[in-house]
């Protein structure tokens, strides 16, 4: 069974003051997330992600299709204590301390009284907020905030957890904190469904990706899978800083790097390009297809629909 | 007890007392100090009533602006903030986050009314040097204070729900103003005939009838207060309370958190 399915959702907004015009946030959307994934729901700004998000945390409501999480539907109390959620640019109730919040969320997501404390304190220390959890938190910064949202979201030990730009505002190391926890969650089996504008987190995180623009899917599929070589090219690289002409004229895209040459050519030149390293007696570092970056997929995913429309 | 409605009410409370909404105290025991003191020197033999008239007012108006502003921005303020959805999105329902609001800021009121409760007897300790019997229908007449604030918290919730903190201060304190002289709007609809009768009549029993339960007057005046009364009004504003509610319910379980 699915960690979390969409049938069809949709959403539809009605804009304008006087003359109400529908405006469609999210084209009938179609998804499954296998439990345990690490699933990237990736798209530019305005594409819908953080709308699907609200219609899975019932936010917000369909204008036509449903959606389920771990077999139940979405606003279904029994869902809602086994799922964590950390929304885009998360504001807290600033007059509490951190360890106020994050006990007053332990005790609306059902932890039993006796065991919030620790889990409070260990949750405390996980996201490094330890030293500050006396702190009101008007006094803390946005990278601060954005672990006290991770904090609450986990806090419960849920099974499914969805974060709506976990990354947005985070200096690097901040990034890297966040890239490691959810990794730990992962490892932990939990199911993470996060949503990103930063390509390279979901390479480096996501067993799954899907790509949505102006409301509507892309693509979906493993990282690996769209990222493919595409391009029926290799990159070769050799010990040396010169490029030989023949290889040049096997139609190579040449670059010197430090003390090696590094040349993207066509995968059918690769014979040919071997034997003329050969016999030029140069030392073959590595040999490796060219794949697109998922930056390049997505880009490339945006202009054929911008070429589309 | 483990419920989501009793932490959603504590922390509402916490959220009034941290933004120092019981400051509104310090301002209130400085008004009743400065009447008993001057009432004491201008007045002959009425100071109680002056003391009395003067403070169970001013408790009924602290109390009031208190539920309005911060009734008002119970809901709007957590969508605008966007803290309700950590809430929403745990198992909370919709009609218990409302249910908690209220029961937050009834506790608020509650308390702030008991404090200045303890002011309005200080004053009339301090101009009549000792309590009498009739003093203790003030206990009545802040009973009934405190049901038209919950009275008025509920229909600022209601307003909030669906519109804006503005327009929702502006109709709720209109509400207000024609509650309090709702006896009048009766006495008009019992005089009126056709059309004008049932509108008027309609209104009447649509605006909260706050007249019924301000007897600042007659307490001041030593009157005591029947007890079918304070049954009455208890089942009324229960009522009056419990139907704003359900409205606000109503309209927030379908309303999508932008």
């Amino acid at each position: 069974m699915p960690a979390i399915e969409t049938f069809a959702l949709e959403k539809t907004y009605a804009v304008g003051f006087w003359r109400k015009r529908p405006r469609r946030a999210l084209h009938p959307l179609t998804l499954a997330v296998e439990a345990g994934e690490v699933f990237g729901f990736l798209g530019p700004n305005g594409a819908g992600k953080t709308t699907t998000l609200k219609l899975l945390m019932g936010l917000i409501f369909p204008t036509a299709g449903s959606a389920q999480i771990l077999g139940l539907a979405v606003d279904d109390p029994a869902v809602k204590a086994q799922i964590g959620f950390l929304p885009e640019h998360p504001y807290f109730y600033d007059y509490l301390t951190a360890r106020e919040l994050l006990a007053y969320y332990a005790a609306l997501s059902g932890v039993p009284a006796r065991e919030r404390t620790r889990r409070v304190e260990a949750m405390l220390a996980r996201v490094g907020l330890a030293d500050s959890a006396n702190v009101q938190l008007r006094k803390f910064s946005k990278g601060m905030l954005q672990r006290v949202g991770i904090a609450q979201a986990v806090l419960h030990d849920p099974k499914v957890v969805f974060l709506d730009e976990p990354m947005s505002g985070l200096d690097p190391v901040g990034r890297r904190e966040v890239r490691d926890l959810i990794e730990q969650l992962k490892a932990e089996g939990k199911t993470v469904f996060f949503s990103t504008h930063i390509l390279s987190d979901a390479e480096s995180l996501c067993d799954r990706v899907a790509v949505v623009h102006r409301g509507e899917l892309r693509a979906v599929g493993a990282v690996a899978q769209l990222t493919s070589a595409v391009h029926g090219q290799v990159e070769l690289i050799w010990q040396g800083t010169e490029v030989p002409a023949s290889i040049k004229a096997l139609g190579a895209e040449c670059r010197i790097s430090g003390e090696n040459s590094r040349v993207i050519l066509p995968e059918a030149n690769v014979e040919a390009a071997l034997d003329l390293l050969r016999r030029e007696r140069r030392q073959l570092i590595s040999l490796n297809p060219v794949r697109t970056t998922l930056e390049e997929y997505f880009v490339q995913q945006m202009n054929q629909k911008q070429a589309g429309a | 007890m483990n419920h989501p409605i009793t932490h959603i009410a504590a922390n509402t409370f916490r959220e009034a007392v941290r933004d120092r909404v019981l400051y509104n105290l310090v301002a209130f025991a400085v008004l009743m100090a400065g009447a008993a003191v001057l009432v004491g020197q201008i007045s002959i033999d009425i100071e109680r009533l002056v003391v009395i008239n003067l403070g169970l007012t001013a408790v009924s108006l602290f109390g009031v602006v208190i539920a309005v502003f911060i009734g008002i921005g119970l809901v709007s303020k957590e969508i605008d903030k966007r803290t309700l959805y950590t809430v929403l999105s745990r198992p909370v329902r919709r009609w218990q986050f409302i249910a908690g609001k209220f029961c937050g800021l009834a506790g608020t009121l509650a308390v702030n009314a008991f404090f200045m409760g303890i002011g309005v007897f200080g004053a009339l300790l301090y101009v009549s040097r000792r309590l009498q019997r009739a003093d203790s229908y003030v206990l009545v007449a802040l009973y009934f204070i405190v049901l038209e604030l919950l009275i008025m918290t509920a229909i600022a919730l209601l307003f909030s729900s669906f519109s804006s903190p503005l327009l929702s201060a502006v109709f709720a304190f209109s509400l207000f103003v024609i509650g309090s002289f709702s006896e009048d709007l009766r006495g008009f609809a019992g005089m009126s005939n056709g059309l004008a009768h049932w509108l008027t009549t309609a209104a009447a029993y649509l605006v909260p009838n706050l007249a019924a339960l301000n007897v600042i007057s007659p307490v001041a005046h030593g009157e005591p207060i029947s007890g079918s009364l304070i049954l009455w009004n208890t089942l009324y504003a229960a009522i009056y309370c419990l139907t704003a509610l359900a409205g606000t319910v109503l309209i927030f379980e379908r309303r999508n958190l932008k």
